[in-house]
């Protein structure tokens, strides 16, 4: 079994008023309890909006404390999902599902161990 | 096996690759799980052939021989290259794995079965169709690194480079190594029918560059498309790709005159088309209509038949034609093919009608598109206008025997 991280790519700023966040909430919730009844689920997670985020970064000594996300851009993690699977066409068949539920493309990248 | 020194072991391994050697690969790469360990256990197996050959003689079945050399390779590898206890066990595993096998059964359908595993991961839709391309050539085909990389313009480190992360890609990120199931099967192989249809495009017009086929490619394309019918003999697309690859193929040598030049289908010598080509495909479109479960691919070669039936150009049964297109249109409603379609129309209708339904295709960035326009505001003798979309011709081509062909069709008038 290897992990997957699939990751939730959102747009920035508020969900467009045609985005129906009570549907997707029921459908991401369910998929979760499928995804636990399938011994496929490991941890999840949603995330504040990327103007939350802070970068540190090390260097020369110093540490540069910045505002904002680290890679600029219009979409950015809005969370995730790590998943145990058989191979990559389990781990995508999942993507699929969370895709849907979501109506946001998922990013599958697998764990190194 | 002979006692004396054998002076043919050499070219009986040279003979061995590439088609044999990607047999052991597809074996190695089920047995080992990983296709660069596969690869590696198949080399240490033709290095120890080659040493070992001269001397003992060619053994029976060489393919055999590498196989069960290469198994035993491969777990020498993983023993000695890790102390890890996990190795020792992966290894422990093959042996038994490799008793319980036994070497004998690896000569039959094990093959085949292997073969169309390798075909499937290569052609994975989690990898760039690009990368999918390299990999089949590579690791189905046989090809070298090198001569892929010549046949797409690439650097030979840039296609090294991107074959070896894609291997990565297929070893960490675990693409299967199996044949999908019924339910994905067909969307699977459309995908794997989808690339060596790209290869032999490729080679039959060159995207770019001053060459307007590269054979070698075609050929390629073809024997790939013969693998798969040999792989999978029930499935009508598969006959119809390798009938459609056959038929067009027939002709490649009369597409371009002794000087390069670009030679239209109507203008082309029938008497030099490959006749073999010719009977090979037509066959292949008679199975496929006996089938009846018709698709893309089948209805492209029969509609490629009924040109390669005519004796020339003026005896091509184009109300055949239309209606197979017509078909063609209903199971692939693109673009391209409302186009070719109008250009049957255009000899059953007249060009006026024809040029109507051209004229309402979004294909402005393709060449040929600006071509036919051409040729049907020609025959209406709307002259200037014709000028006009032959440059645009020309001027939405990086295929330069094609430019040449356009210039002169535009001076011509």
């Amino acid at each position: 079994m290897t992990q997957y991280l699939l990751s939730i790519y959102q747009p920035d700023g508020p969900p467009p008023p045609t985005v129906n966040l009570e549907r997707i909430m029921a459908d991401v919730g369910a998929l979760t309890t499928e995804m636990q009844t399938a011994g496929a689920w490991v941890f999840a997670g949603g995330l504040h909006d990327a103007s939350s985020a802070t970068v540190v970064k090390a260097g020369g000594g110093d540490v540069l404390v910045t505002d904002g996300p680290y890679v600029e851009g219009k979409e950015h993690l809005g969370g995730f999902t790590v998943i145990r699977a058989a191979d990559l066409d389990a781990a995508l068949e999942w993507a699929r599902k969370l895709s849907r539920a979501t109506t946001l493309p998922i990013e599958v990248r697998p764990f190194r161990h | 096996m002979s006692d004396t020194p054998h002076p043919d072991a050499a070219a009986a391994i040279a003979r061995l690759v590439p088609a044999e050697t990607t047999r052991a690969v597809a074996i190695l790469t089920r047995i080992a799980g990983d296709i660069g360990l596969a690869e590696d256990a198949v080399q240490d197996a033709l290095a120890a052939a080659l040493a070992h050959w001269p001397v003992a003689g060619v053994p029976p079945s060489p393919v055999g021989w590498i196989v069960t050399t290469a198994k035993r390779k491969l777990i020498d590898r993983l023993r000695r290259e890790s102390s890890r206890e996990v190795r020792h066990v992966e290894a422990t595993a093959l042996e038994a794995l490799g008793r319980a096998d036994g070497d004998s059964d690896e000569a039959g359908g094990a093959i085949a079965d292997d073969r169309l595993r390798m075909l499937f991961t290569c052609c994975h839709p989690a990898l760039a169709p690009q990368v999918r391309v390299a990999l089949t050539l590579r690791l189905v085909g046989g090809l070298t690194t090198a001569a892929i990389a010549r046949a797409f313009l690439v650097p030979e480190a840039t296609m090294a480079q991107r074959i070896t992360r894609a291997k990565h890609k297929i070893r960490d990120a675990r693409i299967p190594y199996r044949v999908p199931d019924a339910a994905d099967l067909p969307e699977r192989l459309a995908g794997v029918l989808a690339v060596v249809y790209l290869v032999f495009n490729e080679g039959y017009t060159a995207s770019s560059g001053d060459q307007l086929t590269r054979g070698d490619l075609c050929t390629e394309a073809i024997r790939l498309g013969r693998l798969l019918r040999d792989l999978l003999p029930r499935e009508p697309e598969v006959a119809g790709l390798l009938a459609l690859m056959l038929l067009v193929d027939a002709r490649r040598h009369t597409r371009t005159s002794a000087d390069g030049d670009l030679v239209l289908l109507g203008d082309q010598d029938r008497t030099r088309w490959d006749r073999a080509r010719i009977d090979d495909g037509h066959a292949l479109v008679r199975e496929c209509l006996r089938v009846n479960r018709p698709g893309p691919y089948q209805l492209q070669a029969a509609i490629q038949a009924v040109h390669t039936d005519a004796p020339s150009a003026a005896a091509t049964d184009w109300p055949q034609i239309l209606a197979l297109y017509d078909q063609l249109l209903v199971v692939q409603p693109t673009p391209i093919v409302a186009l070719n379609r109008a250009v049957a129309v255009a000899e059953v209708r007249g060009p006026a009608e024809a040029l109507a339904l051209v004229d309402a295709l979004p294909l402005g960035g393709f060449h040929v598109f600006h071509a036919v326009r051409a040729d049907l505001l020609r025959r209406l003798g709307r002259v200037a206008d014709a000028a006009l979309a032959c440059d645009a011709a020309i001027a939405a081509t990086a295929n330069e025997a094609e430019r040449a062909f356009l210039r002169q069709r535009r001076a011509a008038r």
